[in-house]
């Protein structure tokens, strides 16, 4: 979609997640358009609230959903407390879907890293869905995921059917625990303690805050990891999607087309990236 | 392209016609500088008396006529708990009179932009196929780097351009449209002395720049001297305000401004050119910003101007106009920014051991 008409979307259903996320499920009016409308794990859609503006958001659904997209979303400025005002049945609209995407093919017959970082599951739940739809086609998936505080963790209800159904091996852990909490604590480094790793055949999949890159991609270069497998979503201010008002850049690359998945690699060699 | 000669009086007649029956834009006295020096801009012109055919550079480039600083995307009307979206893409044709070379440069630098890749830009389009533009070439100010960046010449992106030979002008027709209309006025195949004359032209407008900028290799040293302290030390002149963005024919980046009408029944949705020195450019929802120094922005102007677009389109964006080094309140130039991180990284030379004698 080449223009500023946005796909126009009825919120279908409102999940809050915990004090400042919630999921919104939309689907596409147009039956037509619904019918068109693909995407791949890793991608993002310009939110477009109408009086009030666009935002970046990953899809946060299954590719194989093609009923409804899924946003999990932040309370955190303008448009975003906007949307969260917005009641079940109202119309926003989205464009896209834009930018660079998990190579899930690539990942075949490997084993498989999942690392999410607080608000970063939001992006990593499309390869997660991804790989439930074809899990004969993965090996070993493993998915580590940290968060401030247990109240911050989100789509805990998930959980049980991604350990029984999606056969993924979980793992969480907390910076600060609460009362009730009895896993484990710490930063999310300390759950590469709990995995056996085989590098020469495992594919990463990194997304959280900046900082986290930095740790988490140095500890799986240092397991062996060639940094070409290792992939992460970089966030940058977007105003177009489309590069073209260059909020986004890092040097030459646009964060909004060359990314926001990026491997390792790239990311290493380009100056102001993380 | 067709070549023909034209007189001078004839040539005036033809811009006459043309912009009495369109919308056109050409060069304004419009002020004095504090030195007396004329001020310069595109204006509105209705005839030929009021364009100023003898100017040297206008203090705003033309970009803003393809590329308005604010501009409507599109309008939301809502009703009944629902919103219609509308977006336009037409353009009224224009005339654009009295570019020159760089300039009309910088708008095939645009069109890249603009038109190339994956998402086209619609709303340009639809300006740039609606835009007659007249070149004409001149001897350029003590300041200009133009040649500096090879963009002191051009062969595509107007219409119709004139090359002052004297008496007359020479002609270069890129267009049918144009063809056709200077029909109407007398011209003349170019002889072998116009010929001669329009070569010699050439000459003296290459051997007139008094400016150079070695921009060979420039790329490379940027990203070496991505920690030089000459970012601090220009940044810290450097008061964020944009101008030099402004003024620059292909600064092209911007910012989305959505506004809700008081009656609360529709909204429009703006782009407006933005600057990447501005403070909150690379600023992120949480009030990380990943350029959060003055010296980190301007560098990064320095860097999209001299390398980004470098690598991704085998072309540097920078036309030389110097505009931007004219405009800037703070003395900050290309000429002077590009020669300090020259010799920072060059000096080194100097104390690497001569090459080792043959015995
Ligand atoms: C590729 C990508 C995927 C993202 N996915 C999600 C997600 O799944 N869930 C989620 O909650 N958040 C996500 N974000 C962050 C989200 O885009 C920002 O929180 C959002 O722009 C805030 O908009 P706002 O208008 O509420 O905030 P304001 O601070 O009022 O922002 C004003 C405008 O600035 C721009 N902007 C500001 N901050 C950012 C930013 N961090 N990233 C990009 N543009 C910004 C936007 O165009 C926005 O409209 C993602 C960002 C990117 C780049
Ligand atoms: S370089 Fe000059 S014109 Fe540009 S933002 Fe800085 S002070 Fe303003
Ligand atoms: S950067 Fe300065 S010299 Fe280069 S094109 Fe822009 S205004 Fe002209
Ligand atoms: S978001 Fe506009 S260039 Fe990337």
């Amino acid at each position: 979609m080449v223009t500023d008409h946005g796909y126009k979307c009825r919120i279908t259903n409102i999940v809050p997640l915990s004090e400042h996320e919630k999921l919104f499920q939309l689907r596409i009016v147009d039956p037509h358009e619904r019918a068109l409308f693909t995407f791949r794990p890793g991608q993002f859609l310009m939110l477009d609230v109408p009086g009030y503006g666009e935002a970046p958001i990953s899809i946060s659904s299954a590719t194989s959903n093609r009923e409804f997209i899924e946003l999990c979303i932040r309370k955190a400025g303008h448009v975003t407390s906007a949307l969260f005002e917005a009641k079940q049945g109202a119309f926003i609209a989205v464009r896209g879907p834009f930018g660079t995407s998990f190579p899930m093919e690539a990942m075949q017959d490997s084993d498989v890293l999942l690392i999410a970082g607080g608000l970063g599951i939001a992006p990593l739940r499309a390869p997660l869905f991804w790989i439930n739809d074809h899990r004969d086609h993965y090996r070993n998936v493993s998915f580590l995921y940290g968060a401030k505080e247990p109240s911050q963790m989100l789509f805990t209800y998930q959980f049980e059917e991604w350990k029984t159904v999606s056969h993924i091996d979980l793992h969480t852990i907390v910076e600060k625990p609460s009362d009730e909490w009895t896993g484990r604590t710490g930063m999310i480094t300390s759950l590469f303690d709990d995995i056996t790793i085989d590098p020469k055949n495992t594919w990463a999949i990194v997304c959280g805050p900046p900082v986290m890159f930095k740790f988490v991609c140095t500890h799986l270069d240092k397991l062996g990891i060639p940094m070409n497998r290792m992939f992460v979503s970089l966030e940058r201010r977007m105003h177009c999607g489309m590069g073209k008002c260059c909020r986004c850049m890092v040097g030459s690359t646009f964060t909004c087309l060359d990314g926001p998945v990026f491997d390792y690699w790239s990311v290493m060699n380009l100056k102001e990236a993380i | 392209m067709i070549y023909k000669v034209i007189s001078k009086p004839e040539f005036r007649a033809f811009v006459d016609a043309l912009v009495r029956a369109n919308t056109s834009y050409g060069p304004r006295q419009v002020d004095t500088d504090h030195n007396g020096e004329p001020i310069y801009q595109f204006m509105p012109v209705a005839s030929a008396d009021e364009i100023a055919f003898d100017y040297t550079v206008t203090t705003s480039s033309a970009k803003h006529l393809l590329m308005p600083f604010r501009e409507e995307l599109s309008k939301f009307s809502f009703k009944d708990k629902n919103w219609d979206q509308e977006v336009e893409y037409d353009a009224p044709p224009i005339v654009l009179f009295g570019l020159r070379p760089c300039d009309i440069n910088a708008i095939n630098i645009l069109d890249e932009v603009m038109l190339k890749g994956p998402y086209p830009s619609p709303y340009y389009l639809a300006r740039r196929k609606n835009t007659f533009i007249i070149g004409m070439d001149h001897l350029p100010l003590p300041d200009c780097f133009c040649r500096s960046m090879n963009k002191h010449t051009t062969d595509h992106g107007f219409n119709v351009f004139a090359s002052d030979i004297g008496e007359n002008y020479f002609l270069s027709i890129n267009s049918s449209k144009a063809f056709n209309f200077l029909k109407e006025f007398e011209t003349s195949d170019p002889t072998y002395e116009d010929d001669c004359k329009l070569i010699e032209r050439r000459k003296l407008i290459k051997q007139s720049f008094k400016t150079n900028v070695e921009v060979t290799g420039l790329p490379m040293f940027l990203d070496l001297e991505f920690d030089s302290p000459i970012w601090e030390k220009w940044g810290d002149k450097c008061l964020n305000c944009g101008t030099c963005a402004m003024v620059c024919p292909t600064c092209y980046c911007y910012n989305m401004e959505e506004h809700l009408a008081t009656d609360l029944e529709s909204s429009s949705r703006e782009k407006r050119l933005y600057s990447c020195n501005l403070i909150d450019f690379a600023e992120v929802t949480g009030g990380h910003n990943f350029r959060p120094k003055n010296g980190d922005r301007l560098k990064y102007r320095y860097y999209h101007h001299y390398r980004g677009f470098a690598v991704n389109d085998n072309q540097q964006i920078c036309v030389g106009c110097n505009r931007c080094g004219r405009a800037c309140l703070a003395g900050i130039n290309p000429k002077d920014v590009i020669n300090d991180l020259r010799l920072e990284k060059e000096s080194c030379v100097t104390c690497v051991l001569p090459s080792p004698e043959k015995s």
